[in-house]
């Protein structure tokens, strides 16, 4: 268990070098100088005065000898300075990610929360009529995207409805009913797909469990169908469930962009579409690599939560 | 094939045939002609016979754009399935039949790859990129979505390569080269048309996310997702702008999940019966 634990370790550390790496390449490699974020146009005819801001910045050395010189800083989480508002780039990121994190921890859990008692009814009474109408709303949820969706949201219950604001959000410090408020058009849009995702997950892992040996024991002993259900069932059948969810976090961060974007949220993902539009290359930089770090992560936790999890990994291995 | 399936499929027929031929469909409108400049029709206009689904915030055809924002919609996700199978596919039965230091290096890079987000990678990307025509978007989610189809294709190559008919092929001494071509490739390909339809349905959400940002091909280029976003700023004028081609959106989106998962069950069927 230590060797498994300790090359998932090594390949975390390989994965993320290489991670940022790429970034840095991206950003560096493709056509755009930053000196033109750094200088308006019409004041580049100085060249001794662009010279002077190139060498300032660092943008005359070799690109190995920047990477080094970016990865040394990042490490002990310096992502540099935003070459437009000129704050630093961890100080933003600091700033923006509870929102971002409030709104996936909140999309996640309203997710689960439905998901398992839908996956559960619908596998318990597979075939059947109401099945078929799970199934069915859960196919139509993994069709309909986080901005269409928030669209209708803000239609239905901001406009037409007037009950929830429709953009802006309130920080948890201004009262926690002010705050899920704002939150909860958002998290819903996201949950959609993520609603339908784990349903079939939860159902097609109960469909299985069901099938055990254990359960029809449970079942001889006259245990009740709720009590085999919730208790001996689900346990097994939310290891998937887990990785699911990990490996969707990749899919929720994308959409949290989307989301932030069209309910003007103050998270990440807004900020890097702001860096994006002004072509504030260091702040794309730090935010990539952030956010693909903490997907990388949470990767690593699934798998190492797995493994605690399900004795039989651990002795594979 | 149940009826709802089939009509599903006719959907997704439709939606193919009118993107090819929208040059070609009687009575369709230029989707950038702005009436209101002419006088012959206004901004907002609710459905009528002229305009069979009404007007958006420029008082352009509603129809005509959901049908040439379609071309963008398939182009984008045509590509990548192409890249994805050929590439990705070959890419991943490759390492797959020969593991060994290529397979590791070969996945290490996909693993990197994957490593980002995808809407993120793909934002940086185009935006680093500076082109925003619909070329560059169809290249970059193109090659974006080689990774995953390498994962799927390597995934049932190995599967493959412990198979009879390939342990036959070894013995009578048959090249790696043949055996792969003849053997491992053509057994990946129903794994990876399935996994495709599915694919081209995320591409499709993908796109469509890029243009509601305003980053997927220029305006006044007709997209879904952004005339969406084009109608966002009206809705409390006129929702209908934005209703349609999020409908339109929806059902090729739920149309290609039918279709797809249609064809895995009766593969699913098929292998069971081997």
């Amino acid at each position: 268990m230590g060797t498994f634990i300790a090359k998932r370790l090594v390949r975390l550390v390989g994965t993320l070098l290489a991670v940022s790496f790429l970034t840095f390449l991206l950003v560096n490699l493709l056509p755009g100088d930053a000196i033109n974020a750094l200088i308006p146009i019409d004041a580049q005819q100085d060249r001794e005065f662009v010279e002077q801001i190139r060498e300032e910045w660092g943008l005359n050395d070799p690109m190995l000898v920047r990477y080094g010189r970016w990865l040394g800083d990042a490490v002990q989480g310096d992502f540099g300075d935003s070459i437009v508002t000129s704050r630093t780039v961890s100080s933003e990121i600091f700033h923006r990610l509870p929102v971002t994190a409030e709104l996936m921890l909140v999309t996640v859990g309203l997710s689960v929360m439905l998901a398992i008692p839908l996956g559960v009814m619908a596998a318990y009474r597979e075939g059947t009529r109401l099945d078929q109408v799970i199934s069915g709303i859960a196919q139509v949820f993994l069709s309909i995207p986080g901005f269409v969706a928030g669209l209708l949201f803000i239609y239905v219950f901001a406009m037409k409805l007037g009950w929830l604001p429709a953009t802006g959000w309130n920080r948890l410090s201004n009262g926690l009913l002010d705050n899920l408020r704002t939150v909860i058009l958002p998290a819903l849009s996201l949950a959609l797909i993520e609603i339908a995702v784990y349903t079939r997950v939860v159902r097609s892992d109960v469909m299985n469990t069901l099938q055990e040996d254990f359960v029809l024991s449970a079942r001889a002993k006259g245990l009740s169908d709720r009590y085999i259900l919730f208790r001996h069932c689900l346990r097994p059948s939310s290891l998937t469930l887990i990785t699911v969810v990990g490996l969707n976090i990749g899919t929720l961060l994308g959409g949290t962009v989307v989301v932030e974007f069209l309910f003007a949220m103050p998270g990440l993902g807004k900020r890097l579409l702001d860096a994006i539009f002004q072509r504030d290359f260091m702040m794309i930089q730090g935010i990539t690599v952030f956010v693909a770090t903490i997907y990388v992560l949470v990767n690593t936790a699934v798998d190492l939560i797995y493994m605690l999890v399900d004795p039989r990994i651990r002795k594979a291995d | 094939m149940p009826l709802f399936t089939r009509l599903c499929l006719g959907w997704l027929v439709a939606i193919v045939f009118g993107a090819i031929f929208a040059d070609l469909i009687p009575g369709l409108q230029d989707p950038n002609y702005q009436g209101f400049l002419f006088g012959t029709s206004a901004t907002n206009e609710p459905p009528s016979l002229t305009h069979l689904l009404g007007t958006d915030n420029n008082s352009r055809d509603i129809l005509a754009r959901i049908v040439y924002g379609a071309r963008v919609s398939l182009v984008v996700s045509m590509t990548a399935v192409i890249m994805g199978t050929v590439c990705g596919g070959f890419l991943g039965a490759l390492v797959g039949f020969v593991r060994g230091k290529t397979d590791a290096m070969i996945m290490a890079s996909v693993d990197v790859i994957l490593a980002f987000p995808g809407l993120v990678l793909l934002l940086t990307v185009v935006t680093l990129l500076g082109r925003r025509d619909l070329l560059v978007i169809a290249t970059v989610v193109g090659f974006l979505s080689i990774p995953p189809y390498t994962r799927v294709a390597r995934a049932t190559a190995l599967a493959v390569s412990r198979r009879e008919f390939v342990m036959a092929a070894r013995a009578i001494g048959t090249r790696k080269r043949t055996i792969l071509i003849r053997e491992i490739l053509p057994n990946c390909l129903p794994t990876l048309m399935a996994f495709a339809l599915v694919n081209a349905a995320v591409i499709i959400l993908l796109e469509g996310a890029l243009a509601f940002l305003g980053l997927s091909v220029q305006p006044p280029t007709a997209s879904w997702g952004n005339m969406i976003n084009a109608a966002r700023v009206d809705l409390r004028i006129n929702v209908w702008p934005a209703v349609w081609p999020s409908l339109a959106l929806v059902f090729t989106v739920y149309s290609l999940n039918v279709v797809g998962d249609h064809i895995r069950r009766s593969k699913a069927v098929r292998s069971a019966a081997l």
